[in-house]
């Protein structure tokens, strides 16, 4: 379903001089299957993460998800391609603070489809045990109650592939496992794809497929910049 | 969800700033409306008093003092003409092109208005505003040979506390300090609101006006001996018969064949005793002259102000942009395409200008129509709050526009929001 091939990345440092983040000969990804990736501080895993998102683009190399290439797409195609195909939650969450909880989920299918679907949001918002927080907004809601918004926001399109930078690192110890279950079941109930990004490896043991960046990147970790480095 | 409510709760979310950058706006709409309003108001003061008679005939001078004189009823009067000119305009050479010749004299007051003596055809022939008779809110008009008998527009009546069976002096001049002549004229009429200058003056029977004179005359011959003539140039009198004089004629030509009135005042203006003059056309070149230009000036300002605001919503939306690129980045992030960021800024742009734009249509409105009383007595015209201009249509297109252009920027920023770095930033 996902296939990387080649993937290279360099930022420009502020003096002018490359910093290279990501050397991926290939890695490769099944219809539904879910894979926990670990890795340390800065060796790249949100900027593979945007590389397969479409967020970024890579200096060079391939990223295919089933026949479409995403690498070859014009900006525009491929900001509809992540809306409708790929799901993101991200480590802060990332709600739309005017919004209520409905709302972001609402929001994420206007922009894929353009026709908001009501009863799919809801749902959604139910499985996530949030039936009664509907109409409340970030500020209202829990860490945990905004994590689990956010993962009814990244399912809200009916994705092939969720794609979840460290989803439990903010959340407490309490709701951590209660958060990881709900993204992997509900994956499963969907048959979604699932990379969730960790530098945690009691979080990564739990996945029958666990895959070490440092094992896919062939960067040298710890490079990455301040900014990357706070992150990924 | 629409991307308008996508706008609107990103301007709610900056409810503060919002608020402000409103008012700014509003302000200036408000402005704007303030001097359009300004404008029709002295637009229809000026044009209405010309209205109901073709031609003004007075004393050769300026013809601009001669309208401003006889339809406004401010200035002095250039002079007289004899009544025996009156006269042709009735029976003589002049009566086959005339309907109707109203004759008014001037040199009193009463209170600061005007009196103006005239005959009672003043009010049951000529029309005002148009096709529009003179009606009566107490009394009627005064008698042809009832020389005492006065009628008194609504503002004066009101402002004077005139009422029917009232009796008053007039002044002679054009001041409080005048001497007050001892004949009393009897108020046997008020005039109903014309929103015309009619509203502001007393307009007594031409005999009485006369009568006034003749008893001076024969009391101070002989101080008028001494001091000359010239002091009663100012206003009409009579020394006897053959000597009596008024101050301006008001004319309605007949109708056919077209282009009358121009025939009848080319034919008076060759002559060496009067001129004639069009005051519809006076009045026009006038208002062009002095008011028109002033609008455009104080117009320009007000639109300048309202640039200003805009401005204001450039810099207001442009400053938020910093805190909002992490927003912006998720919406992208999320499949939001870069036009789709830049529209949503380009609505709000366009929201918090058009929310300026109605509340200022409402502040400007209301308030001009909170000072409508004022307005109506200081000027005879009636503003009414639903009274628009039709260059207020332009507004909401025009603050369209400005909003679109001064929300170009900030919608540029959005537009070229780095995602992947913008994600990475702690919000």
């Amino acid at each position: 379903m996902l296939y990387l091939k080649d993937i290279k990345k360099t930022f420009v440092q502020p003096d002018g001089s490359p910093l290279p983040v990501l050397d991926v000969p290939e890695f490769r990804v099944a219809a539904g299957e879910q894979i926990g990736m670990v890795g340390r501080s800065g060796c790249g895993k949100t900027t593979l993460l945007h590389v397969i998102a479409g967020i970024s683009r890579p200096d060079s190399g391939k990223v295919r998800i089933d026949d479409w290439d995403i690498t070859l797409m014009p900006e525009a195609e491929r900001d509809r391609f992540r809306a409708e195909r790929i799901g993101y939650v991200f480590q802060t969450f990332n709600l739309l603070a005017a919004f209520t909880a409905l709302e972001n989920v609402l929001l994420s299918m206007r922009f894929a489809r353009g026709r908001p679907d009501k009863n799919r949001a809801r749902h959604l918002l139910n499985r996530v045990g949030l039936s009664h927080r509907m109409t409340h907004r970030p500020e209202q809601l829990s860490v945990g109650e905004q994590q689990r918004v956010a993962v009814a926001r990244a399912l809200a399109n009916k994705p092939q592939l969720l794609l979840a930078d460290e989803p439990t690192a903010n959340v407490d110890a309490g709701h951590q496992q209660q958060i990881l279950d709900l993204i992997r079941d509900t994956c499963h109930e969907e048959n979604v794809a699932l990379i969730i990004v960790t530098h945690s490896n009691e979080v990564a043991s739990q996945f029958a497929r666990v895959d070490r960046l440092e094992e896919i990147n062939l960067v040298t970790p710890g490079v990455i910049a301040p900014a990357e480095d706070a992150k990924g | 969800m629409s991307l308008w409510k996508v706008a609107w709760r990103s301007i709610r979310q900056r409810s503060l700033v919002s608020t402000l950058t409103v008012l700014s706006m509003a302000l200036g709409v408000a402005l704007v409306v303030g001097v359009l309003v300004v404008y029709g108001v002295v637009y229809q003061s000026f044009h209405r008093g010309g209205e109901g008679y073709d031609l003004i005939i007075g004393a050769k001078g300026g013809r601009e003092q001669l309208v401003l004189n006889t339809v406004f009823y401010l200035s002095q009067p250039i002079g007289n003409i004899p009544y025996s000119f009156y006269e042709e305009l009735t029976e003589g050479k002049y009566a086959a092109d005339v309907e109707t010749a109203v004759p008014v004299c001037m040199g009193h007051t009463y209170s600061g208005f005007r009196v103006i003596g005239t005959v009672p055809e003043m009010f049951s022939e000529l029309k005002y505003r148009g096709d529009r008779s003179y009606e009566f809110t107490a009394g009627r008009n005064f008698k042809a040979d009832q020389p005492f008998e006065a009628v008194v527009g609504a503002t004066a009546a009101a402002r004077a506390s005139l009422k029917i069976g009232d009796t008053f002096q007039a002044v002679h001049g054009g001041s409080e300090g005048g001497q007050v002549h001892k004949e009393t004229f009897t108020v046997v009429g008020v005039l109903a609101p014309t929103s015309t200058p009619v509203d502001r003056a007393l307009f007594v029977n031409m005999q009485g006006f006369y009568d006034i004179h003749a008893a001076e005359d024969e009391s101070t011959e002989p101080e008028k001996a001494e001091k000359g003539h010239e002091k009663h140039q100012e206003h009409a009198h009579h020394d006897h018969d053959r000597d009596k004089q008024i101050t301006a004629v008001l004319v309605c030509v007949r109708e056919n064949p077209p282009g009358r009135a121009d025939v009848v005042a080319k034919r008076i203006n060759d002559g060496r005793v009067a001129q004639a003059v069009v005051p519809a056309r006076v009045i026009a070149d006038l208002f062009e002259g002095v008011v028109g230009k002033l609008q455009w000036i104080l117009l320009g300002m007000a639109v300048l102000t309202v640039v200003e605001a805009g401005i204001g919503i450039m810099v207001s939306i442009y400053n938020s942009m910093s805190d909002r690129r992490h927003e912006i980045a998720i919406m992208r992030a999320l499949g939001a395409s870069r036009w789709t960021v830049m529209v949503i800024i380009l609505m709000e742009s366009i929201l918090l200008s058009l929310l300026g734009g109605a509340l200022g249509l409402l502040v400007g409105h209301g308030v001009t129509w909170l000072c409508s009383p004022k307005i109506a007595e200081w000027t005879g015209v009636v503003v009414g709050l639903l009274q628009f201009q039709w260059i207020e249509l332009v507004l909401v297109p025009g603050l369209v526009v400005l909003a679109s252009a001064v929300g170009f920027l900030p919608a540029m920023s959005a537009y070229r929001t780095d995602v992947a770095k913008s994600l990475i930033t702690t919000p």
